[in-house]
């Protein structure tokens, strides 16, 4: 990775309690290099306007660069067609969308929907909710020793009467990438149709939804140097065509009568509402910059700082490393755990040293309990961090071990 | 590596609170049983009191977290046994304000739990010293209305 990918992150240009930061959070939301923040402000500056109405220069600018947006997330990850690409605030708001317009209209009582135990909570809870309405079962995949998951088990656990199958590509937790396209099939053959949650995984891989062969993906902006407030939902154009829009307003009606409605086409009639334009605009920009420097680049980087990092914390007595040993079966994500100290307590010792790194359940409890911890702390590696940083992040460590045993 | 600034979190006080906890346990005749979490971070406490006649008779603590939270656990079970339900609130009172970095009522006799005042400059912790005292809180006021 060319060195100079820092210097594109002024943000990573100052120092943090007397440190030059180090941020190891990009699970958690990346940094945004300059042409993101530039395209945001020249949006703002120049081309400001509400979109698809105006008759003037600025609103056809806009709407230009909103629906230019779209074209650039369809090549990104390869969809069909630009109506397959609904913009939406984020991969939570479109795994709910799916379950509250899909999930409602297919799941019956006693059908199942079947998730992981490695999810983020938004991909569980939309499914809870789904299932507790609809009387429907919510099923778990087991996890390996390891914390990848096997084929044997999400046969085991996909039945005829399963409608939903909903997994994460990455996982936030234990960076284990997770063979989505092999289940997708699975799912297939029993007549279930499978969602993806990308946010961890647009980022970090080349995404192709039509070789995943995936009914659903979504994916955040803000963890693929993206603004916040900008996320994505694929779909695949019949079952979007089928599916009723869950919010209601101005954008995506078609024809508004005094006692009934009719929807714009796809992907409109999804995006009630003011679309979120900048955030779009900000989103385009982030995938040139990826593009630019390329996802298999990216790839390889991260594969590269996760084995360099297992490599070097696991010389510190006590460190206990979670997820797949195998480096290349894993992002850039290394979840950790230094005996006795608490993750917190870890992560106050490293901000003090400039490292920033996330304290916590990760926004994954059933996985905590699976994992046998209450919390855990992580640190992630995105496109702008070096081995220095993983360097900092060892001897900001090992301080932490010392002072703790110093005041036992 | 200097840690200076940690000294004033992580008081000597407080690691042996940490290290060993009073009150620990759960009380096995109680009047109060309130378990409360720390969404954001998973830190996790179930308190036990036993209350009569007003009078916070007995107090112990369960749970799991990070060093400030249980040393702070630990201390206010200590503050408050003994004390009148009253004292204990206005207590709790006091530490919030000192958590929230705010001028607080130093005519009362804090004893330890002075220690955590480091707490406040460090924003990101201070929902894990007050974890014990709502728990407390809430547990008065629901033996208030029983």
């Amino acid at each position: 990775m060319n060195p100079e990918i820092k210097s594109y992150f002024p943000i990573l240009n100052q120092e943090i309690n007397g440190h030059p930061l180090v941020y190891l959070d990009s699970a958690a939301t990346s940094q945004k290099p300059t042409p993101v923040i530039e395209a945001l402000k020249e949006y703002y500056e120049f081309d400001n306007s509400n979109v698809h109405r105006g008759v003037h220069t600025l609103g056809n600018r806009a709407t230009e660069k909103y629906e230019g947006a779209r074209e650039k997330v369809q090549q990104f990850i390869k969809a069909n067609s630009t109506q397959e690409i609904v913009f939406l605030r984020g991969t939570t708001t479109a795994i709910n969308l799916v379950a509250q317009s899909y999930g409602r209209a297919n799941v019956e009582e006693g059908d199942e929907i079947v998730i992981t135990y490695m999810e983020h909570h938004s991909n569980i809870i939309p499914w809870q909710q789904l299932a507790k309405e609809r009387g429907a079962v919510l099923k778990y995949i087991e996890l390996e020793e390891d914390g990848t998951i096997s084929l044997e088990n999400v046969r085991a656990a996909i039945t005829d009467r399963t409608k939903i199958v909903s997994m994460v590509y990455v996982s936030n937790v234990l960076g284990t990438m997770n063979p989505v396209k092999e289940v997708a099939k699975i799912a297939h053959e029993h007549g279930a149709v499978m969602m993806v949650d990308g946010a961890q995984a647009a980022p970090h891989l080349k995404i192709d939804v039509q070789d995943l062969d995936c009914d659903f993906f979504a994916f955040s902006g803000h963890k693929m140097v993206g603004p916040t407030g900008i996320g994505v939902l694929y779909g695949k154009k019949h079952l979007l065509e089928a599916m009723e829009p869950v919010e209601f307003g101005g954008e995506m009606i078609d024809f508004v009568g005094l006692y009934d409605s009719t929807w714009k086409e796809l992907p409109w009639k999804f995006e009630g509402g003011t679309p979120i334009i900048a955030g779009a605009v900000g989103l385009a920009a982030a995938i040139d910059f990826l593009q630019d420097i390329g996802l298999d680049e990216i790839e390889k980087h991260e594969h590269h700082m996760a084995a360099m990092a297992m490599d070097k914390m696991s010389k510190i007595e006590g460190l206990d490393i979670y997820g797949p040993k195998d480096p290349a079966k894993r992002a850039g994500i290394v979840t950790f755990n230094l005996k006795e100290v608490h993750p917190h307590d870890v992560a106050t010792v490293l901000d003090m040293s400039g490292i920033a790194v996330r304290a916590g359940h990760h926004c994954a409890q059933p996985l905590m309990k699976w994992l046998d911890v209450t919390a855990t702390a992580r640190a992630s590696f995105y496109l702008y961090n070096d081995e220095s940083d993983i360097d900092r992040l060892v001897e900001g460590l090992r301080s932490a071990k010392e002072y703790f045993s110093d005041v036992f | 590596m200097s840690f200076n600034n940690l000294d004033q979190l992580y008081r000597q006080v407080i690691m042996d609170h940490y290290k060993t906890p009073r009150n620990k346990g759960t009380l096995e005749q109680d009047s109060v049983n309130i378990e409360m979490n720390n969404p954001t971070c998973g830190d996790r406490i179930q308190l036990t009191l036993q209350v009569e006649d007003g009078i916070v008779k007995d107090a112990k603590f369960d749970g799991e977290g990070c060093s400030i939270s249980m040393a702070s656990a630990s201390m206010m079970t200590q503050a408050v046994k003994g004390k009148d339900v009253d004292s204990a609130l206005k207590m709790s009172e006091i530490f919030s304000d000192m958590m929230l970095g705010k001028e607080y009522d130093d005519s009362v006799d804090l004893g330890d739990i002075e220690a955590l005042q480091g707490v406040s400059k460090f924003p990101a912790r201070i929902k894990c010293a007050t974890l014990a005292w709502k728990a407390m809180e809430k547990g008065v006021h629901e033996e208030e209305k029983s």
